[in-house]
């Protein structure tokens, strides 16, 4: 059996530990188009506020890792599929053959269509490369602005800050994380950056770009101007998905997998940031480019091709953000649900914040602003469906009371059991 | 051997003895904030339930992981963080269904506990019995992986 991977992020290098654990004779092949070890994007912001060096970005630590466990690691770009053929063309025109495929590519980043965006000194923070380049400008006393408030821009606002660089965020959206936040939550981070030094703009965007002589200088939508030394986007990504047209791989956003990971071609299966799939509270498939839904869809996939017939449970949105201290959090269906009940405790002097969203006597979805301890259960009472009884009406009155709640429903689902 | 911790809630009267030799032990001071194991008082202390990772099988903090900070203890099982190698991410914090790993802001990483090698303090310190030493399939809480997303690992 030959499974092939393209893809060494989180998605990717799962999988071929989890195939290399049900199979001790499979070829396994991993395949790359970055020539460093394989590492992972979400340790880039501590490398660039220097808690750690490059090889604290590795996926893997153990340099004889991947030969230990005889999983092969050869750099290349794939350029095309044919599901047919079972084959797999690379960018140099070298013809791989699969028995069973993954495809774990992940995504790339996108710059809004505005005049400048290919100037010299605008860089994206995606990869390693992005990175370095990043480091080489962000010096302490540079004008940086950070253009996209969303989830990845605001890890790498913190890391940006931490190099002591003078920051100006600006944020199309009407507040931070938009897409992890409530509107509570959102001026909450806002107030908070501002305290901090960082000028924060939302509600406007930057319309266009050109270069001084000495500078950047941005136009923004609402009349404002900007001067800065570095540029850095997060504006957004996109499944790299482009490479499949032809191949009669189904895609939607990303590529469109089943509840077994399983792409609409046969042997071929899709996992992490470019699969769009099977969601936790049912409903239309989606692309959670999130770190564990990376490693969930890798290990699901991976039990899937090595024959151990497995099926996923659907992934859950849940992301966790330090900005500057202030640390958020947020889970499921944080909006709400119609027909829900809701409950909140709002402590803006102290930046604290509880959001927790019913349906019926379940928790569906959360969001903690200021919240460290004991958060992974608000994953553990929505995924694992508590029926919080008795509590809910505590948790309506008083949403701290999350803890005991989790505790009391957790030890009498044990009794009764 | 795979050990475990097994609490038994009945017993326990909350004397907290367990949070202070856990902390401790952990940071050679008696500050309960910094405990790894905590004690829950309900209706105003007349109950209350220690409470801490059992070191369950699927080890969701683990694998969620991006930079294999965490690591099986060969000895005990216990899963351990390697703060040399933790960059204080959190995504295990909430990827851990049980919610018991958490943060702390004075590290910068984040602390969870780790069987004290073998002789779990928290079990030593306690009075009454309420927290045990066990192996793992005997004990605690398990989270349906399936539920979770991950797919049974049969
Ligand atoms: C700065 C930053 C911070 C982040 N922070 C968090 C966080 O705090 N929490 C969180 O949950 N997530 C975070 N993320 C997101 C997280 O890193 C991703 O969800 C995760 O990396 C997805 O893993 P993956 O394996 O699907 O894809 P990737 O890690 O993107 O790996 C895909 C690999 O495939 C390669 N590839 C692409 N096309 C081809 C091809 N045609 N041929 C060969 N190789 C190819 C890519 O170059 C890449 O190496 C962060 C991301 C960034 C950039
Ligand atoms: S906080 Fe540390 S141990 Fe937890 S996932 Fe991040 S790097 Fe790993």
């Amino acid at each position: 059996m030959r499974h092939l991977i393209i893809g060494t992020g989180p998605a990717g290098v799962i999988a071929a530990e989890t195939l290399r654990g049900h199979d001790s004779e499979a070829e396994i092949l991993l395949l790359g188009d970055e020539p460093e070890t394989p590492y992972s994007r979400m340790a880039l912001p501590y490398l660039l506020a220097n808690n750690v060096g490059e090889t604290g970005t590795y996926l893997r630590p153990d340099p004889k890792h991947f030969q230990a466990r005889r999983i092969q690691v050869q750099r290349g770009r794939a350029a095309s599929v044919d599901s047919q053929a079972h084959t797999v063309t690379l960018e140099q025109g070298e013809q791989l053959d699969y028995d069973r495929l993954l495809i774990a590519t992940g995504s790339h980043t996108v710059k809004p269509p505005i005049p400048g965006m290919d100037l010299d000194g605008i860089e994206n923070c995606w990869t390693l490369a992005d990175a370095r380049a990043i480091a080489q400008r962000a010096q302490p006393g540079q004008q940086v602005v950070l253009m996209g408030a969303g989830f990845i821009g605001c890890i790498v606002l913190e890391a940006l800050v931490a190099r002591g660089v003078a920051l100006t965020v600006v944020e199309r959206e009407p507040r931070m994380v938009p897409r992890m936040m409530d509107q509570n939550g959102g001026e909450l981070l806002k107030r908070w950056c501002e305290s901090k030094g960082v000028r924060v703009h939302t509600g406007t965007q930057v319309d266009a770009i050109k270069a001084d002589p000495e500078r950047l200088s941005l136009t923004l939508g609402d009349g404002g101007m900007l001067e800065a030394d570095l540029v850095v986007c997060a504006t957004g990504v996109r499944p790299n998905i482009a490479f499949l047209e032809g191949s009669g791989i189904e895609t939607d956003v990303g590529i469109l997998v089943d509840e077994h990971l399983r792409t609409s071609a046969p042997d071929v299966y899709a996992a992490g940031d470019v699969a769009q799939g099977p969601v936790f509270n049912g409903g239309q498939r989606e692309v959670h480019a999130i770190q564990p839904t990376a490693g969930d869809h890798g290990q699901v996939a991976a039990l899937n091709m090595a024959g151990v017939d497995t099926v996923y449970g659907g992934s859950l949105a849940i992301n966790v953000l330090n900005t500057l201290g202030l640390i958020s959090s947020s889970f499921g269906q944080w909006q709400g649900v119609p027909g829900g009940d809701s409950a909140s405790a709002l402590n803006g002097e102290e930046f604290k914040y509880l959001r927790l969203e019913f349906d019926g006597d379940f928790l569906v979805g959360a969001i903690g602003l200021g919240l460290t301890q004991q958060v992974g259960i608000l994953r553990g009472l929505i995924q694992t469906r508590v029926n919080l009884g008795q509590w809910k009406k505590e948790l309506l009155r008083d949403p701290h009371q999350i803890v005991h709640a989790y505790l009391e429903c957790n030890t009498s689902a044990e009794a009764a059991a | 051997m795979q050990k475990a911790l097994l609490i038994d809630p009945e017993k326990c009267t909350s004397c907290l003895q367990c949070e202070l030799a856990c902390s401790h032990q952990h940071t050679g001071m008696f500050n309960p904030v910094q405990s790894r194991i905590r004690v829950f008082e309900f209706e105003h202390g007349a109950r209350a339930i220690p409470y801490t990772c059992t070191q369950c099988e699927a080890a969701w903090c683990l694998h969620a992981c991006p930079v294999q900070a965490i690591t099986v203890n060969a000895a005990t099982g216990a899963k351990q963080v390697d703060a040399d190698r933790c960059v204080g991410c959190k995504v295990c914090t909430v990827a851990c269904p049980y919610g018991t790993i958490n943060y702390e802001a004075h590290t910068g990483k984040v602390a969870k506990c780790d069987l004290c090698g073998g002789e779990p303090q928290c079990a030593v310190a306690c009075p009454t019995g309420a927290i045990t030493v066990s192996d793992p399939d005997t004990a605690t809480h398990a989270i349906n992986p399936l539920l979770l997303g991950r797919g049974a690992t049969a």
